[in-house]
C-alpha cells in the first residue's frame, strides 16, 4: 500500500513541479505579437497552401495586420468573402477579386497527340522538361507526369489515365496557383470562374507555326485567325501562332467554338446547343471532344 | 598508382574500339552547324542565305568574352540560317550548308607533316586558338582561349592534359594519343608556352597501356606521363587535378586556384592544328559504338554531319537499340532526334539495348549510404534527392548542391534504382537560379 | 520507339534484393552449426520466425496498405532470421510468432515499411519478448559441458567470483561455440566468417563492426587492468553474448545506421560504450540489443549534424 502511495505522490509531485516550471518558462520566453494577428489567422482557411505568396496563413495574417493598404493581398482559397470579413475586422478595405479556377490549356490526349518516344527517367514533369522536348512532337503541351497533381493540397487536380492529362475538379479547386507554379510548361492558367461557372478558353499553347502544330497534334491551335474574325467583342487575340480569349471581354456567344477548324477552343458548363442546320455535322464533332474541365 | 581521394567506382570499361584506327568519314552532302556549340554566348551569324563558303570560312563570330568562333566545315552554299532541332528536339540557331566540292580557305596546311617548332609568343598563340574557335573537346565545350587566359591574381604552375577518357565505350582520345602522339607532344609544348609553365602532366588511365608506353617513350622537356588507376569519374577536371598533383579545387572556386590548367587530349590536338597549321576546328574524332553494333568505329567527321550518317557508317542501328546516346553512357544525352548534327563536343555516339539501359522500377530508399560513399564530391545524394523532390531548393544550397559535377555515380550505385541524379540536376539548376537572382539584386 | 532518360544510362550490379540476400547467406554457417550442435529445435525456431515475419508483412501490405507485396526484397527474411538468432532454441514457438508480429507489425510496417523504420525490427521483437517473457527468454538448454544452462554472461553476472572460476580453455570454447546461449551468441568464429563475407561482397563496410568491438575491447580492457578479480577479460566480453552478432549484423542494418562513415564511427563507439555500461553495471547480463536500439534513436540526429568528408 505504501509503495502505491509513494509512487502516486512522486508522480503528482513531478507533475506539479513540471507545470510550474513550464508556466514560468512560457511567461519568460513569450514572444510579443500583435493581438490582431491570431484572430486574423483564424479567419483564414488555414490550408497553408502558399497561394497568397506567403509561406503560410500565419505570415499572411501578419502582412494583413501590418500593411495599411491590403488591396494587393488576396487569399485565393478563402476568396472574396473571407477577405471581406477580414477587412471588416481590421477596419480596412477589402480587395475585390472574382473567383477563379485552374484551367488546363492542353487537350493533347493519347488519341490526339501521338507519342514518338518513351521517357524512362524520374516520374516528374520538371525532370522531363529540363531534359528534352517531350514524348510527343509538340514541345509546348502537357507532359503528363502529374507534377500539378502532386502539389495540389486540395485533391482538386487528378491525372486521367485514359487521356494522360490532368483534370481539375472545379468545386474543389481554390485557385491557389500551386499547380500553375509547378507546371514547367506553363500549361495551367488561373481563369475567371465565370457566371454560372460557364467559360470558354483556347485549350492549346503551342506557339509553333500551324503546319508543325498540325503534325504534332490533331486538336492544337494553328493560329488560323478564324476565331478572331468571328468574334464580335474583340475578345480573341492571336499572338505567336496561338489564340487567347480574354475572359473579361468574352460574352460566351460560342461562335468561335463552332468556327475553330481543329476544335482547340473548349466550352465548359454551357447548355447543349439548339440544333442549327448549317453547322450540325461540324458541331457534333467538336462537342464530342469538349467534355472535361 | 595514383587516383582521386573519395568516391567514384570501378566498372567494366567496354572499350570496343580501342584497337580500331581512326577512319576518315566522307564529306556529307549537307551540314547543319549550330551557332552555339560551346558554353557561353552563342556566336553571331555573319553569313546569309545564298552565300558561298569554303572549308574554314568564319560563319559565326564569338558573341562575347566567353564564346567561340564558328567556321564552316564544308565548301558550298548556305541554304538556310533558320533554327534546327538538336538531339533533344529543341530548336537552336544554326547555319545549313549544301556541299559543293571540297574547297579549303587559303593558308590552311592540310599536309600530314609534323611542324615541331613554334616561334609565337603567348599572346599570339592564344589569339590563334581564339580565331580557330577551339573549345574543350572532352564534352564540356568551354572556350579554350578563356581557360588559357589566366585571371589576374592567379598563377598557372602546370598544365595537366586529360587523357583519362573514363567514360565507358569512348576511345576517341585513346586513338588520338596513339596515332598523333608527336602532334600531341608539340601541342603540349605550345600550351605550356602560352601559359608560361614548364611542367606538364599527361594523365592516362591504366587501361590504355599502349598509349602510356608510347607517350612515355617520346615525352621530354618537362612533359611527364602519369598513369592513373582506372576509376570513374577520373576525367572530371577536379578529380583529375586531385589525382595528378593531389590538390583540391575549393568549393565554388576555379581550377586555377590549384595552379593547374586542364586540357583534354582532343583539345591539345586541335590546338596543334590551329597554331601550326592554321586549321580551324572543323573536324573531330567521334567514337560510334555499342555492344550490338556490327562494325563500331572511330570516325573523323566534319562538324555538322548528321548523326544518322555516322550510324549508317558503322552498319546501322542494331534492331534491339533502345537508346542512342550523344556522348558516353554516364554523362551523355539520350537523343530523341538522330538527324541532329555532330557538334564540337560530340565525343561519341552510343547505341544501347533495352537490357543494358532501361531503368528498373524504383524502390524505397533503404539508407544504405552507397550513394554517399560513391559521390566523388563528398555530397549526400540521398538528402539532395529528397530536398529536390520536395522542392526545397533553398535548403539545397547549404548542402552544397552547386558542387555536384553530375557524374552519375550516385544513381549508378543506388540499389533501390532511385533517380537520384534526375532530381539533383533539377535542384542544382533551380538553386543556381536562386543564387543568380540574389547576385543581381545586390 | 526510342527510349529517352537523363544520364547516367548504365546502372551498377547492386540491387536491394542482392544486398539483403547476401546478409541471409552470411548467417547460414552459424545457423548450420547451431542446428548440428543444438538439435532441430533451432531449425524450428528459425523456420517459424522467418515464416511468420513474411506472413505478417504480406498481410499488412495486402489488407492494410493495399499495396503490392514486398516479400521479394528479402528484408522480412532477414528480420525473421535475426530474430531467431536472438532467441533461445528451447523457446515455445508461439512466443516466436508474437515476437515476429511485434518486429514486423510495430517496428517496421507501422513506420511505412522497408526503409522507413527507426529501430531495428528484429531487436525490437527481441526486447519486447525479453521484457514480456523473461523466464522463457533466459532459459537455455544445457550444452556441451556443465555451465549449468546459464549463458556465459549470465554466469558472470550472477555468480560471485566468476572471474576466478573460469577454466583455461573457456575463451576457446566461446570462440568456436561450445557454450549455451541463443543461436546468435554461440559461434563467434562462424559469425565473423559471415561478417567477412559481407565486407568482401561490399554489403557492409568494416567501420561499424570494428569500432563497436574495439570500443568494447578498450573499455572492458581498462576495467580488467584496474581489477581482474571483478571484471572479466576483454576478450571474453567480445566473444560472449551478442557482441559479434550485434556489431556485424544488427548495428550495420542500413536503415537504422548513420549515412556516412564519420557518423557510423560515432554510432559504433556509442554502441560499444552503452553495451559495456549495461553489461558491467546494469541489471541485465547482456546490453548489446539495448545499446543498438538507443543508438538507432540517435541516428537521425547524427545524420543531421555529421556530414561526410567533402571533396575540398
Amino acid at each position: 500500500m505504501s509503495t502505491l502511495f509513494y509512487s502516486l505522490a512522486i508522480l503528482v509531485g513531478i507533475g506539479v513541479l513540471a507545470s510550474v516550471i513550464l508556466f514560468f518558462v512560457a511567461k519568460k520566453f513569450k514572444v510579443e505579437e500583435n493581438p490582431l494577428i491570431e484572430p486574423t489567422e483564424k479567419m483564414l482557411p488555414g490550408a497553408n497552401c502558399g497561394g497568397c505568396g506567403f509561406a503560410g496563413c500565419h505570415a499572411m495574417a501578419e502582412a494583413l495586420v501590418k500593411n495599411d493598404d491590403i488591396s494587393s493581398l488576396f487569399c485565393p482559397v478563402g476568396g472574396s468573402e473571407t477577405m471581406k470579413s477580414i477587412a471588416d475586422f481590421l477596419g480596412k478595405t477589402a480587395p475585390e477579386k472574382e473567383p477563379q479556377v485552374a484551367v488546363v490549356r492542353c487537350n493533347g490526349a493519347f488519341c490526339n497527340r501521338q507519342r514518338v518516344n518513351v521517357f524512362n527517367g524520374a516520374d516528374s514533369c520538371i525532370v522531363e522538361s529540363s531534359l528534352y522536348s517531350g514524348e510527343t512532337l509538340c514541345s509546348w503541351g502537357c507532359l503528363g507526369k502529374g507534377d500539378c497533381t502532386k502539389v495540389c493540397k486540395f485533391g482538386a487536380i487528378k491525372m486521367n489515365s485514359d487521356t494522360g492529362l490532368p483534370e481539375v475538379d472545379q468545386d474543389k479547386c481554390t485557385a491557389c496557383g500551386a499547380c500553375v507554379n509547378a507546371c514547367p510548361k506553363g500549361v495551367i492558367e488561373l481563369r475567371k470562374k465565370g457566371i454560372k461557372d460557364r467559360r470558354i478558353f483556347v485549350s492549346c499553347i503551342n506557339k509553333d507555326k500551324g503546319g508543325i502544330t498540325r503534325k504534332a497534334c490533331s486538336v492544337g491551335c494553328i493560329g488560323c485567325m478564324k476565331c478572331v474574325k468571328v468574334c464580335a467583342f474583340e475578345a480573341i487575340k492571336v499572338e505567336n501562332n496561338v489564340a487567347y480569349i480574354d475572359a473579361s471581354k468574352c460574352r460566351l456567344c460560342r461562335k468561335c467554338v463552332v468556327e475553330c477548324p481543329t476544335g482547340a477552343i473548349q466550352e465548359v458548363n454551357l447548355p447543349p446547343r439548339k440544333p442549327v442546320a448549317s453547322v450540325s455535322s461540324d458541331e457534333t464533332g467538336v462537342e464530342s471532344k469538349v467534355e472535361q474541365n | 598508382m595514383k587516383t582521386f581521394r573519395i568516391g567514384g567506382f570501378h566498372g567494366k570499361d567496354y572499350k570496343l574500339t580501342g584497337d580500331r584506327a581512326i577512319e576518315q568519314m566522307p564529306v556529307p552532302d549537307k551540314v547543319v552547324i549550330f551557332l552555339s556549340q560551346h558554353i557561353g554566348a552563342p556566336a553571331v551569324c555573319n553569313v546569309a542565305k545564298g552565300d558561298k563558303v569554303n572549308v574554314g570560312t568564319l560563319i559565326g563570330k564569338a558573341g562575347g568574352f566567353v564564346s567561340a568562333n564558328i567556321h564552316s566545315s564544308v565548301s558550298g552554299t548556305v541554304v538556310s540560317v533558320d533554327p534546327v532541332a538538336d538531339g533533344s528536339g529543341i530548336k537552336k540557331p544554326a547555319v545549313t550548308i549544301e556541299v559543293e566540292g571540297d574547297q579549303w580557305e587559303e593558308g590552311i596546311d592540310r599536309s600530314e607533316n609534323l611542324i615541331p617548332e613554334c616561334n609565337l609568343d603567348s599572346k599570339e598563340i592564344i589569339d590563334k586558338i581564339s580565331d580557330a574557335g577551339i573549345v574543350g573537346m572532352g564534352g564540356a565545350t568551354f572556350p579554350t582561349q578563356v581557360k588559357l587566359s589566366i585571371p589576374p591574381g592567379s598563377k598557372a604552375e602546370c598544365l595537366i592534359v586529360n587523357g583519362v577518357e573514363c567514360e565507358p565505350y569512348l576511345t576517341a582520345d585513346h586513338r588520338v594519343m596513339l596515332e598523333k602522339s608527336d602532334e600531341i607532344l608539340v601541342g603540349c609544348k605550345i600550351v605550356m608556352k602560352a601559359l608560361g609553365v614548364d611542367t606538364c602532366y599527361i594523365g592516362i588511365e591504366e587501361n590504355k597501356k599502349d598509349a602510356i608506353k608510347l607517350l612515355s617513350s617520346k615525352a621530354d622537356g618537362g612533359i611527364s606521363i602519369v598513369p592513373l588507376r582506372m576509376r570513374y569519374p577520373q576525367g572530371g577536371e577536379k578529380q583529375l587535378i586531385d589525382a595528378v598533383i593531389n590538390r583540391q579545387v575549393p568549393s565554388g572556386g576555379l581550377p586555377i586556384a590549384t595552379g593547374a590548367v586542364v586540357q583534354n587530349i582532343g583539345t591539345i590536338f586541335a590546338i596543334y592544328e590551329a597554331v601550326q597549321k592554321n586549321k580551324p576546328l572543323v573536324e573531330r574524332i567521334v567514337t560510334v559504338t555499342g555492344c550490338y553494333v556490327s562494325n563500331p568505329k572511330n570516325l573523323k567527321v566534319r562538324i555538322g554531319t548528321s548523326i544518322s550518317e555516322l550510324i549508317a557508317a558503322v552498319g546501322g542501328e542494331p534492331d534491339n537499340t533502345a537508346k542512342v546516346i550523344n556522348g558516353g553512357p554516364m554523362m551523355g544525352r539520350a537523343m530523341s532526334n538522330v538527324e541532329a548534327p555532330v557538334t564540337k563536343g560530340t565525343s561519341g555516339i552510343l547505341m544501347l539495348s533495352a537490357r543494358d539501359t532501361v531503368r528498373e522500377k524504383e524502390q524505397a530508399c533503404i539508407s544504405c549510404a552507397k550513394c554517399v560513399s560513391a559521390c566523388p564530391m563528398g555530397l549526400e545524394p540521398y538528402l539532395l534527392y529528397k530536398l529536390s523532390y520536395r522542392r526545397l531548393y533553398p535548403d539545397m544550397e547549404s548542402e552544397k548542391v552547386t558542387d555536384c559535377i553530375e557524374c552519375g555515380c550516385c544513381a549508378y550505385t543506388c540499389p533501390a534504382h532511385l533517380p537520384l541524379l534526375d532530381y539533383i540536376r533539377v535542384g542544382k539548376a533551380e538553386t543556381m537560379k536562386i543564387i543568380k537572382s540574389r547576385q543581381i539584386k545586390k | 520507339m526510342r527510349v529517352i532518360s537523363p544520364s547516367p544510362h548504365l546502372h551498377g550490379p547492386l540491387s536491394t534484393e542482392i544486398l539483403m540476400r547476401d546478409v541471409v547467406i552470411a548467417l547460414v554457417p552459424a545457423f548450420i552449426f547451431t542446428v548440428v550442435t543444438g538439435g532441430l529445435q533451432a531449425l524450428f525456431v528459425t523456420l517459424v520466425s522467418v515464416a511468420s515475419c513474411m506472413l505478417f508483412e504480406w498481410l499488412i501490405n495486402s489488407y492494410f496498405f493495399h499495396r503490392p507485396n514486398s516479400l521479394t526484397d528479402w528484408s522480412a527474411v532477414i528480420t525473421g532470421t535475426l530474430l531467431a538468432f536472438n532467441l533461445p532454441q528451447s523457446i515455445p514457438l508461439w512466443i516466436v510468432v508474437v515476437g515476429a508480429a511485434v518486429a514486423i507489425g510495430i517496428a517496421k510496417m507501422s513506420y511505412g515499411g522497408i526503409g522507413r523504420n527507426i529501430f531495428n525490427p528484429a531487436l525490437v521483437g527481441r526486447v519486447f519478448l525479453l521484457i514480456s517473457f523473461p523466464v522463457q527468454m533466459t532459459t537455455f538448454p544445457v550444452q556441451a559441458d556443465a555451465y549449468s544452462g546459464a549463458t556465459p554472461l549470465q554466469f558472470f553476472k550472477f555468480v560471485p567470483n566468476a572471474a576466478s572460476m573460469t577454466p583455461d580453455n573457456y575463451l576457446m570454447d566461446l570462440f568456436i561455440g561450445f557454450v549455451p546461449g541463443s543461436m546468435g551468441e554461440i559461434s563467434a568464429l562462424l559469425l565473423l566468417l559471415g561478417g567477412l563475407y559481407l565486407i568482401i561482397r561490399k554489403v557492409i563496410t568494416w567501420h561499424i563492426p570494428v569500432f563497436t568491438l574495439g570500443t568494447i575491447f578498450v573499455f572492458t580492457g581498462i576495467l580488467w587492468l584496474i581489477n581482474p578479480e571483478i571484471y572479466a577479460n576483454p576478450l571474453f566480453h567480445i566473444l560472449a553474448g551478442g557482441a559479434i552478432l550485434g556489431s556485424v549484423f544488427m548495428a550495420t542494418d542500413y536503415v537504422t545506421s548513420p549515412m556516412n562513415v564519420r557518423g557510423q564511427i560515432i554510432y559504433a563507439i556509442g554502441i560499444g560504450v552503452i553495451t559495456v555500461l549495461i553489461r558491467v553495471w546494469g541489471s541485465y547480463p547482456e546490453g548489446m540489443s539495448f545499446a543498438i536500439l538507443i543508438m538507432n534513436a540517435a541516428t537521425p540526429l547524427i545524420n543531421k549534424y555529421i556530414h561526410p568528408k567533402r571533396f575540398a
